[in-house]
């Protein structure tokens, strides 16, 4: 892996009000792939990754120590600026969470945000960012409708769009196709394949098959403990903890007789 | 039928009653008091009762324009100083204080809800009444000299005391009407608009505002709604001087209420005078059904455009 560092985790550790979600998390994530973070629900893999964006911060009693550096700056650093973090961090939720607004306003609002107001631009980038996310050709007549008029796979990728217009630099993917149809979710993970050559990619998934189609690089997460990550074809052919070689083969971890705690 | 069956049905049937007994009381009041007006109705046209502001009983005219524009205007100016105090306030509670705030708030809105409007009156009297006259009138009446600033009435008694006496009245309850609806924003619309980038002050204007808004409306109907009834505390600050038009907002007012609770069982000797004050009752309520129906109104236009 010689591929630049995008984001590298240092020793982090979360809590939520006293009890742990995350262990001494170490971790690198690499420029320009697609990392899948992959484990069993509720092992921690959504705290990591709303950590990136420094998003766990709006839980009630949420308690971090240790680092993640982006580009090298420590955003976990107090007075850290958490606006700027999260305009390039664009984050897909599990369900789209389209805005109560048009399709043409979703795009737009995070172009407003950051300050552009130009009817023309504003335009042209709307459109920009739906052909990206490949969407255009079924909205285009009907820009002014309500969002939440979209089937939810259209949500999505109206997400995706959103993200996009900010030009983040690291695009998050919590889940993202798992309420999505299987048509849906192929056109989602397309995107993303077309994507990571311009952006740093993290999905946190479940869905192993998925991970192994898409991502160049895969981690392991278990009960808030990083077990395992490296290059995800060797991961997933070699797996060389036992609750990894459990879980991708689809086994109880339970059963390779380790106590995971 | 066994005896459980047996109580199921007596159980929903008696309930039905006493629901159909409760939601009929509406329309008995309604019923009720115009039976009781018709005499003052009788050869006089609905038009001259309702814009004329000629009230002398003694001479048998019964004109109501006065009392109503007087509770408008009284209303009007609570609800320009309610609002934004009630929504800044629901927003700061909802969008940005901590739990533990909010804890502790709730009680204390409950409260300032729960003060019976007599004590407001008193501290009206005591408080914002020689404020308006001491500080409010001289200061702005002399500088202002246009509408609504503009008045010879140099008592503090005043449409200004009887709308700041109504705000501080109806603000709790708005308050927590607004936080309520606030909290039933989706968190993920706010987490959202934050992992775009978007400042909380920017995520509350255009998102969750944006979400809210027929609640808010709704919540604000529901205050001027209470504002336009509230009798007590109007009656001992808001001056009660009959104006045609309200033209200063330090002038007397006289409202619907305080005209219904200051005369009714007096000089019940003049003729019709006390058909004339069931009928301003009767008015009374159906500016009540009104204002109810308008904002009913509004909130299910604007939730189907919502979608």
């Amino acid at each position: 892996m010689e591929a630049r560092t995008h984001i590298r985790v240092e020793d982090l550790s979360v809590w939520y009000g006293g009890h742990p979600a995350l262990k001494d998390v170490t971790l690198s994530i690499p420029d320009k792939k697609i990392t899948a973070i992959i484990g069993p629900s509720g092992c921690g893999k959504t705290t990591l990754l709303k950590s990136f964006n420094r998003l766990i911060d709006l839980q009630e009693g949420v308690r971090m120590e240790g680092r993640i550096l982006v580009d090298d700056e420590d955003i976990t650093a107090p007075g850290a600026d958490l606006t700027r973090l999260r305009k390039k961090m664009g984050l897909l939720f599990q369900r789209p969470q389209v805005l109560p607004m048009s399709i043409f306003e979703n795009v737009a609002y995070g172009l407003r945000i950051h300050g552009e107001n130009d009817r023309l631009r504003l335009g042209e980038k709307v459109e920009h960012y739906l052909r990206m996310a490949g969407l255009w050709a079924e909205v285009r007549d009907r820009l002014a409708a309500p969002a939440a008029k979209l089937s939810i796979g259209q949500q999505q990728r109206l997400c995706l769009a959103r993200g996009l217009a900010v030009e983040p630099e690291v695009i998050l993917g919590d889940e993202p196709t798992s309420a999505l149809d299987p048509h849906s979710a192929e056109r989602i993970e397309q995107r993303f394949l077309e994507l990571k050559r311009d952006y740093t990619i993290v999905l946190v998934t479940h869905i192993l098959r998925q991970a192994r189609r898409l991502a160049d690089y895969a981690a392991f997460v278990y009960m808030g403990e990083l077990v395992e990550h490296g290059p995800a074809a060797e991961l997933f052919a070699h797996p060389k903890d036992p609750r990894t070689e459990a879980y991708i083969s689809g086994r109880f971890i339970e059963s390779t007789g380790e106590d995971p705690d | 039928m066994d005896i459980r069956q047996i109580k199921d049905a007596i159980a929903r049937r008696s309930m039905g009653l006493v629901a159909l007994g409760v939601m009929s009381a509406a329309f008995l009041v309604g019923f009720g008091l115009y039976w009781r007006a018709r005499p003052v109705l009788a050869g006089r046209r609905w038009t001259e009762i309702l814009f004329s502001a000629a009230w002398h009983p003694a001479r048998g005219e019964f004109g109501l324009g006065g009392f109503i524009l007087g509770s408008f205007w009284v209303t009007a100016i609570a609800m320009v100083i309610a609002v934004p105090l009630s929504l800044l306030t629901a927003l700061y509670l909802s969008e940005y204080a901590s739990r533990r705030t909010r804890e502790w708030s709730r009680p204390v809105v409950d409260v300032l809800a729960g003060i019976s409007p007599v004590v407001y009156g008193v501290w009206g009297m005591l408080v914002v009444v020689p404020l308006v006259r001491d500080y409010a009138m001289p200061f702005l009446s002399s500088r202002l000299k246009f509408f609504p600033f503009a008045s010879d009435n140099f008592t503090g008694f005043s449409a200004l005391a009887g709308g700041v006496v109504l705000a501080v009245m109806v603000v709790p309850i708005m308050v927590s009407v607004m936080e309520e609806i606030l909290r039933t924003v989706p968190p993920e619309i706010r987490e959202a608009s934050l992992a775009l980038g978007a400042t909380r002050w920017q995520t509350t204007k255009k998102a969750v505002l944006k979400k809210a808004w027929p609640g808010v409306v709704a919540a604000i109907i529901l205050g001027f709604s209470r504002a336009s009834g509230e009798t007590m505390a109007v009656l001992m600050v808001a001056g009660c001087a009959l104006q045609a038009v309200p033209k200063s907002i330090f002038d007397p007012a006289y409202p619907l209420p305080a005209l219904i609770a200051n005369t009714y069982g007096e000089m019940m000797s003049v003729p019709l005078y006390d058909a004339a004050i069931l009928l301003a009752a009767l008015v009374l309520f159906l500016l009540t059904v009104l204002f109810n129906a308008v904002g009913w109104g509004i909130l299910l236009r604007l939730e189907k455009r919502e979608g």
